[in-house]
């Protein structure tokens, strides 16, 4: 992944950004100690395509959304 | 064992998978070839099938930059690499074959009082744990390896350093034949180009396997799979504390031998060996954003090389040969996974991040005998999927790509 489109600053390299996770607790866990457990630990680590947060560290400093195919590196 | 007459390695492809083994290994890398050696040659269990969705080394074991160390940061940890790294010593008398398995010392370099303070604190905990490693001072690092710039380029100055004079090389490709071989020979099953589609569960029991090549029933299932890992186990609806980063490394052209120790530096992110072939290998740490993809890039080659160079000044002589990427599996303790998994006759050996190919001969053996007599033998206890849930994650900042 070379290149990723800030809303407000517009296209940039990659290495002015910071990755952020969204996490996901899947909706079948319903005790609460597993759910800390998943929350703080288990990754859906998704081959495919996968919703995430980006932050614009070295520009606007703003998080916006990218939904991003983890086995190709292309932003959709 | 050094001296060999090259030849070819004898690997016997089966023509159809069988309906059924006793024993189903996913992943034809370093780890499931080892778990399927050592249970045909330890414990006489040869009805053993390994899958494999490319050719076998084609993954992470094909891509690791070949380091043999145990000066980690846990002691759990400077255990179970010790015991790697020994049985890596006996590797080529045990298979037969020559691995070029080279112990080359390993300088851990320190350019900060914080970098000194966790070198000092490394030695003394490998010393207590039984891997070789002691601080030394900057002289003994030019004595070692005359090519540092102890002044690191002006901003990194070369404090000090923790040697690990077992570290060592292997070539991967040769450490993955002959563990093939070597189940081969033994009658386990190597299956190429089969891609795992599917697991079989009756019950809370993994029963098989679905290929590309049809059903696999199997009475033990072992998930050894870089990369997929987290796919496959959620076929069985299991979450694994795992997140899959790329790792780029590369190698410059051809140098005269000389560089012979392997220098690595937790500040400057890169560690350095020179191959066999006289190349210079580096590497360095993950990509921050997860990912499956194998695309190398541009800036991470130049910021690597201008680390490097602050340290290691004659490579700016060289040129760069070729460049990859792997895909690591990162756990959040940066500790590998390995044992069951709370399926009954599904196992995993995953979480290998930037620590698997120097782990292959010890995390087979533990497996394999996991597999044989159904206890977790006590060099892996520790590693368990089970540690999270249970608060006792083994958080190692002695592995690389941690920072």
């Amino acid at each position: 992944m070379l290149y990723l489109t800030c809303p407000n600053c517009g296209r940039r390299s990659v290495e002015e950004f910071r990755y952020g996770e969204i996490p996901t607790v899947p909706d079948e866990l319903t005790d609460p100690d597993e759910r800390d457990v998943d929350r703080g630990f288990m990754r859906s680590n998704l081959f495919g395509p996968t919703t995430e947060r980006w932050f614009h560290d070295f520009g606007c400093r703003r998080w916006f959304t990218v939904t991003r195919d983890t086995s190709t590196d292309e932003v959709l | 064992m050094n001296e060999f007459i090259e030849q070819k390695v004898k690997l016997r492809w089966p023509e159809r998978l069988a309906s059924g083994y006793e024993v189903v290994v996913l992943g034809g890398g370093g780890h499931g070839l080892a778990t399927a050696y050592y249970l045909a040659t330890r414990h006489g269990i040869t009805n053993v099938g390994v899958i494999e969705r490319s050719y076998i080394g084609s993954g992470n074991s094909g891509r690791n930059t070949t380091v043999i160390r145990a000066n980690y940061g846990v002691p759990e940890a400077v255990r179970f690499y010790q015991r790697s790294l020994e049985l890596y010593q006996g590797l080529e008398d045990a298979t037969g074959r020559w691995i070029m398995h080279k112990e080359k010392g390993l300088l851990w370099i320190a350019h900060t009082e914080m970098g000194l303070r966790a070198e000092r604190a490394r030695a003394a905990l490998n010393q207590a744990y039984g891997a070789e490693t002691q601080f030394i001072e900057p002289e003994e690092i030019k004595a070692i390896c005359p090519q540092i710039d102890l002044a690191g380029g002006g901003r990194y100055p070369v404090l000090g350093a923790s040697y690990h004079p077992r570290g060592a090389t292997a070539r991967h490709d040769r450490v993955v034949w002959s563990l093939a071989e070597g189940a081969m020979r033994s009658g386990v099953e190597v299956h190429q180009q089969t891609a795992v589609t599917g697991l079989v569960l009756e019950g809370d029991r993994a029963v098989g396997v679905k290929t590309t090549r049809g059903p696999v029933r199997a009475d033990v299932v072992v998930m050894a799979l870089g990369g997929q890992v987290s796919t496959v186990a959620s076929m069985a609806g299991l979450r694994l504390p795992i997140r899959s980063h790329p790792l780029q490394a590369f190698v410059t052209n051809h140098y005269q031998m000389g560089l012979d120790a392997i220098v690595a530096s937790t500040e400057l992110l890169f560690y350095a060996s020179q191959t066999a072939r006289g190349e210079i290998l580096i590497g360095a740490e993950i990509d921050r954003q997860p990912s499956y993809s194998y695309r190398s890039t541009f800036g991470f080659l130049s910021a690597c090389a201008g680390r490097a160079l602050m340290l290691l000044p004659f490579l700016a002589d060289l040129r760069v040969l070729r460049q990859w990427t792997g895909i690591c599996d990162m756990t959040p303790d940066f500790s590998p996974v390995m044992g069951p998994t709370g399926i009954d006759g599904l196992l995993v050996s995953t979480g290998w991040g930037t620590w698997g190919f120097k782990a292959i001969p010890a995390g087979g053996e533990a497996m394999a005998h996991l597999i044989a007599t159904g206890e977790v033998p006590e060099l892996i206890a520790p590693f368990g999927l089970d540690r999270f849930a249970r608060d006792l994650p083994l958080s190692d900042r002695g592995s690389a790509g941690t920072q």
